[in-house]
């Protein structure tokens, strides 16, 4: 592993989306740090990512309990010393389905707490890391919903939706500090957030997708490695849709 | 507290103001103030944050952020995280 290696924060790498990203960031050679809740699977995605070369340290956290981000970012400070925290590529989030008639407070309030204040807090303070060196770039989970809507999911979508808002606003307040900020925005994306759909579902929706198949995590990998690329060194404020044309 | 180690703190403190606002050390002193000159707006006093919490291995409280509005606010603030002055 190169001294020189970016060194990216992934949040949700213990599965789906994350999971995918961390391996496809081991194999473009970053460092990693990674962040979930579920400690043996971020172990064995740990053990896949060192298998592909990558240096990896894991960090079992509840992303909604603000002591415990600080306190993982307080470590971070100490683990990284003057290494520069590259990336934040921020997966982990909520989907609870259901009409908004049979949408429970607490089932907001969890949503709002994950998809959009642990996404607040880490923004806070993984810039302010990325500020000491000028330079470094957030990448934030949107969804294809948060522009089209979705009946049956207004709170995620709405969640979403303040994702993609915040991605234009931190793009402007952090690029004259040379930080970029950008998301994706998956369409339909066959991982454990929608492993619960029926047969029947799936079908009605790959009816509505041009490329008519669902996603898969990999893809949504490997558009964020771009992004966490030289390559998009002048990509900032950008919602990107990888929907296989779900939001045409 | 050893008189060197106030010291050395204190060029460390002027040092970092100096390279965040992007001024001179003769500027910097106690009563220099947030918004009171153009080269300390809301952008440079994220960078001066970072430059602080680099400089003396610190994490600062949101609350500590907002309230850090002088260079003799910065060393009271400071001191509560065991930086002395």
């Amino acid at each position: 592993m190169s001294e020189q290696a970016p060194v990216s924060l992934i949040t949700g790498a213990s599965r789906g989306i994350g999971r995918a990203a961390a391996q496809a960031l081991a194999k473009a050679g970053h460092e990693l740090i990674l962040v979930a809740r579920d400690a043996a699977a971020l172990q064995q995605v740990q053990t896949d990512c060192q298998a592909l070369g990558a240096l990896v340290s894991i960090h079992t956290v509840d992303l909604t309990d603000r002591d415990a981000v600080t306190a993982l970012f307080r470590q971070l400070q100490a683990q990284l010393q003057h290494k520069a925290l590259s990336h934040l590529v921020h997966c982990a989030g909520q989907m609870q389905d259901a009409l908004l008639a049979m949408t429970r407070l607490t089932d907001l309030d969890k949503m709002l707490a994950l998809n959009v204040g642990a996404t607040v807090q880490l923004c806070q303070l993984a810039s302010k890391l990325m500020l000491r060196h000028k330079a470094g770039h957030l990448v934030l989970l949107s969804s294809k919903v948060a522009e089209s809507g979705s009946a049956g999911q207004a709170v995620y979508a709405a969640t979403k939706g303040a994702i993609s808002s915040l991605v234009k606003s931190l793009a402007k307040e952090l690029g004259p500090s040379g930080i970029r900020v950008n998301a994706v925005a998956p369409g339909f994306i066959e991982t454990d957030l929608t492993a619960h759909y029926s047969e029947d579902k799936r079908q009605q929706l790959t009816t509505q997708i041009s490329l008519r198949r669902l996603g898969q995590a990999d893809e949504v990998a490997q558009v964020i490695e771009f992004l966490c690329s030289d390559k998009a060194r002048y990509i900032t404020g950008h919602i990107l849709a990888v929907d296989g044309g779900f939001s045409l | 507290m050893s008189n060197e180690l106030i010291q050395t703190n204190t060029a460390k403190l002027t040092a970092a103001f100096a390279t965040a606002l992007v001024i001179a050390d003769s500027q910097i002193h106690d009563e220099l103030a947030y918004n009171s000159i153009k080269e300390w707006d809301s952008t440079a006093h994220m960078l001066l944050i970072a430059e602080l919490e680099n400089t003396f291995d610190v994490m600062l409280d949101t609350d500590d952020i907002i309230d850090m509005s002088s260079v003799g606010k910065a060393k009271t603030i400071l001191a509560k995280y065991g930086v002395a002055f």
